[in-house]
């Protein structure tokens, strides 16, 4: 009756338990040693999930031009991060000029919501001249050649604006609305991190919108299902999927701008690159091509990175852990896809084509 | 308005407006006024200038070539040339107007005038298409709108900042200079200059197409030769130093530039090789092809003595500077054909090959420094460290294959990108500090030593280098043919299938991975006692792209293509320096236009492009 199939047994399967497994001491041991330490105290917890869930909702909007192209095209557009920089780099400028003439601690809100459609609109174009000239042309090829056309359209985007805008860090102006900090519940959270939060929402629900409640978002969700029979019915795919890329990049520019009100040090050519694969992450944890699982893996990975280090590393005595932030998003990243690179909410794509 | 509408003119626009923007884009990313530092020949030519006149002379020729398909005559040819000329000028000559200070109200014009009338178009566009008069006037105002805050916001940017240099940094006065050829004080003198220089160009370039066939062909070989021995004149001087005496050596270059005299010498002898080559070169091919087999099989070792001979000797005929770029590029070679077994044999985009390189580094700092952060303060040689790192390397390509293994193509490029950055922070980070030295790196990693003789210029490490390809590329040639090959081969093609034939898809993959991973290890070993010290910034995402470019430009899976490919990406931005800030932009977009026009790279393998016409037979048939 029960036989013991020592030929089925797979050491990659093994190896894969094995990794989980010592992951998941890892964070027990981590987070046991630093809540038992009581090195940090509520409050500060509260603060460092408020800060990551507001640097998350920019990877959610980032991660929504993944999700959103994935879902049409089936392909990781490699370059959306540089479409992120192209708006935030250009931008500044704007950011400035208000600053200049006053206007920009004026009228602080038309300010930033003017700067937010100039960057979105930026990225926008970007994102649609990408599609026209580098991905249009392999439409239907294997899946690697438009990939490695997204790496390469990445850096050539990187190196185009190092040379238009110059290779040093630009900073924004800051806002005096935003500075400061409100009290809530005896905790201070800055505003800007509200600001930013919200205003990420905002758009958030005005895709929502555009997607569910709209012709044109009738029409992507068709061509995400099945583009020939979309064309039978009449539905012109080319536009459909350049509208995709301009709705995709609009959100990633205008992510730009609120990135740069959010983060003093500024922002230069190269700012694009680990954002794109972070919110990429974010992408896959949600379920890539899923709209509401990007956004919820924008927030989660936010606030894993910022709570991670402190709770985990900290916790198994590695110092400096703050420093490897980037490192618990990267393998978030990797540990997503190899134990569930459906995400958390998607089961829908890999059916499709897994 | 017909002429407008025929092909023929709307290729000629078409093209010459995409050569106008060529030369505004490398003039706004600053590569036209960054080549113009490099003269080509002594106080005639810049490198800068000629990519001012080479956009319309190319443009043209092709165009002409396209026209002449059509059936276009001479006269209709040649004012082709003349019209892709002028298009060429147009951008820049208008961005030059915006930039001075008289015309600076122009742009102002223009962007405060774009919105309406794109949106004008556009809505009178769809009000021909047959829609209502509300969506009409609806779609207007959208338009307008959404353009006017761009345009708008620029207006009032350039109005704050006052000129266009302090927001496109390289419009700057080294760009006008180029522009306008050196007369920036007399700018109508300086636009008609480039006007007319490009239009000339243009014309030149259809003159040249018309020409009856050998002396077209001499002369492209003339121009050819002459340029880019001027552009690499440094290079070329450098080599000529090793063989030429000095007194000669100075009646050809003044410093790193062609003289004249050089130049035109150089220019008529290589046309007049060229015209001969036109004239009688089919009938040489075609007395190689019928020389017997015995005779052949005695021609081709001769060669092949000749080309070991050379390859031995070389850096004694190219001297230091250029052995030490030598170096270079063997390394990436190195690495080239350990990353093509596993992109271009098994067809495994892995995006973290500097993982494999880190670790040969590391490792051999570790071993062998002499610093404080050295483990055995000289106990280890180069020689016993390189297996060791090779082994480590192998273990590490190993331990990140694992998990790895189950992913699809795209997926698995990420998380192996993933895998490289996650390196990179933990060589900089403190916690790894204390064992390789965080943003310090590792120091005094003393040179090999070789029967007491300590290899210590790039004209020693040089062979150490040689040796290591020339093992590699015998492993790889042998590769390509044997069992494991074409199981890595059939994967790539479909791993379903493969499975289905009973290939164990998982064990070839990790042999990939782990072969692939041994030269990356060695590549970074090499690095590392050539340079001296292993810094963490030396391993970047950068590594990863360099390598990938040379073999997607160089052929996938096509050795000689690979060697060539580093050749080409690798020495050119090191000998000729002005480029090298822009080696990135050209890398991406070669990945670009390789991917769109040519996949199957330079040299493509001979596999590789079998299976792609069959598949694009197999496309057509479908169709």
């Amino acid at each position: 009756m029960f036989k013991w199939k020592t030929d089925e047994f797979s050491w990659v399967d093994f190896t894969i338990d094995v990794l989980r497994i010592l992951i998941v001491l890892g964070v027990v041991v981590g987070a046991w040693n630093t809540l038992s330490s009581g090195r940090i105290t509520f409050a500060q917890w509260v603060n460092l999930f408020a800060a990551g869930l507001s640097q998350g909702s920019i990877y959610a909007l980032i991660a929504l031009g993944y999700t959103l192209v994935y879902g049409i095209l089936l392909m990781i557009n490699f370059a959306h991060g540089e479409v992120f920089m192209a708006g935030a780099f250009s931008a500044v400028f704007l950011a400035e000029a208000f600053n200049r003439t006053g206007f920009l601690n004026e009228q602080p809100l038309l300010a930033i919501l003017l700067m937010i459609m100039f960057a979105g609109l930026l990225s926008m174009t970007v994102a649609i001249l990408l599609e026209r000239v580098a991905y249009r042309p392999l439409r239907g090829s294997p899946r690697l050649v438009p990939l490695i056309t997204a790496i390469g359209a990445s850096f050539f985007l990187q190196y185009t604006f190092r040379g238009l805008y110059g290779s040093g860090f630009k900073a924004y102006p800051q806002v005096k609305i935003l500075q400061g900090a409100v009290s809530i519940g005896g905790i201070n959270i800055p505003i800007v991190q509200i600001f930013v939060f919200c205003s990420a929402l905002v758009l958030m629900l005005g895709l929502y919108w555009l997607v569910e409640r709209t012709r044109v978002g009738k029409a992507m969700r068709a061509v995400s299902e099945n583009k020939e029979v979309a064309r039978l019915m009449g539905i012109d795919i080319d536009w459909v999927i350049m509208f995709t890329f301009g709705v995709g990049g609009f959100l990633a520019g205008s992510a730009g701008v609120i990135n740069g009100m959010f983060r003093p040090q500024g922002v230069n050519f190269f700012m694009g690159f680990i954002p794109g694969i972070k919110a990429f992450t974010a992408a896959v944890l949600g379920g890539i091509g899923n709209i509401p699982g990007a956004m919820l893996g924008g927030l989660f990975l936010g606030v894993i990175e910022a709570i991670g280090p402190n709770l985990v590393l900290a916790g198994l005595g590695i110092p400096g852990a703050n420093q490897l932030k980037d490192v618990i998003a990267f393998t978030m990243l990797v540990l997503v896809l190899i134990f569930r690179p459906q995400g958390i909410l998607g089961e829908r794509l890999s059916e499709k084509k897994a | 308005m017909d002429l407008l509408r025929s092909q023929a003119s709307r290729t000629v626009l078409a093209l010459g407006l995409l050569s106008g923007a060529f030369i505004l884009f490398t003039g706004a990313v600053g590569m036209i006024a960054a080549f113009h530092d490099r003269e080509v020949v002594d106080r005639f030519i810049s490198l800068g200038q000629l990519l001012l006149l080479m956009a319309p002379f190319v443009t043209s020729y092709y165009v002409a070539g396209r026209l002449d398909e059509h059936g276009g005559a001479p006269p209709r040819i040649l004012a082709a040339g003349l019209v892709v000329g002028l298009l060429t000028a147009l951008p820049s000559v208008v961005l030059l107007l915006f930039n001075s200070d008289e015309f600076r109200f122009l742009l102002f014009l223009v962007l405060r005038l774009a919105p309406f009338v794109a949106a004008s178009a556009i809505a009178w566009q769809r009000h021909q298409a047959g829609a209502e008069i509300q969506a009409v006037l609806g779609i207007w105002l959208l338009v307008a709108v959404l353009v006017g805050i761009v345009t708008f916001s620029f207006a009032l940017i350039f109005e704050i900042k006052g000129d266009l240099r302090s927001v496109l940094v390289n419009i700057d006065r080294d760009w006008v200079d180029v522009i306008t050829f050196d007369n920036r004080k007399d700018l109508p003198l300086g636009i008609a200059t480039f006007g007319l220089a490009s239009i000339g160009a243009g014309f030149a370039g259809s003159v040249l197409y018309l020409m009856p066939a050998v002396p077209r062909r001499a002369l492209i070989y003339g121009l050819g030769i002459t340029t880019l021995v001027g552009a690499f004149g440094e290079t070329a001087r450098l080599i000529l130093q090793e063989n030429v005496d000095s007194d000669t050596l100075r009646e050809i270059f003044r410093r790193d530039t062609l003289r004249q005299n050089a130049a035109l010498a150089l220019f008529i002898i290589s046309t007049a090789a060229g015209f001969l080559w036109a004239m009688y070169g089919s009938k040489v091919r075609e007395n190689i092809g019928n020389i017997d087999s015995s005779s052949r099989r005695r021609l081709n070792f001769i060669g092949l003595v000749i080309f070991v001979a050379f390859m031995l000797l070389l850096p004694w005929l190219i001297g230091r500077t250029l052995s030490d770029v030598a170096v270079t590029i063997g390394i990436f070679v190195l690495m080239g054909l350990g990353l093509n077994i596993a992109i271009g044999l098994a067809g495994l985009l892995d995006l973290g090959y500097l993982t494999n390189y880190a670790v040969g580094a590391y490792i051999l700092a570790v071993l062998t420094s002499i610093g404080p952060l050295g483990l055995f303060k000289g106990t280890f040689t180069f020689w016993m460290v390189i297996p060791l790192a090779l082994l480590a390397a192998m273990f590490a390509g190993f331990i990140f294959a694992v998990p790895v293994l189950r992913m699809r193509g795209d997926y698995l490029a990420i998380a192996t990108l993933g895998f490289g950055e996650i390196i990179g922070k933990l060589a900089i980070s403190d916690w790894l500090k204390p064992l390789i030295g965080g943003a310090q790196g590792v120091q005094a990693i003393p040179k090999p030593i070789f029967f007491g003789a300590e290899l210590k210029n790039p004209e020693q490490l040089y062979y150490i280098v040689l040796v290591a390809s020339l093992v590699c590329l015998f492993v790889s040639i042998r590769l390509n043919n044997s069992r494991t090959g074409r199981q890595w081969m059939a994967i790539r093609e479909d791993e379903d299938v493969a499975t289905a034939m009973g290939i164990d898809t998982a064990r070839a993959k990790l042999l990939a991975f782990t072969l692939s991973a041994a030269t990356g290890g060695v590549a970074g070993a090499i690095f590392a006692a050539k340079v001296g010290t292993v810094f963490p910034n030396s391993f970047t995402v950068f590594i990863s792209i360099n390598v990938l470019s040379l073999i997607i430009v160089g052929g996938i899976a096509s050795n000689p293509g690979i060697v060539v490919g580093a050749i080409v990406l690798i020495g050119m931005p090191e000998l000729l320096r002005e480029f090298s800030e822009f080696r990135f932009l050209l890398y991406g977009a070669l990945l670009i236009l390789m991917m769109i026009k040519r996949p199957q790279g330079l040299i493509p393998s001979k596999i590789v492009t079998h299976e792609h016409q069959s598949g694009v037979k197999a496309k057509l048939a479908a169709e």
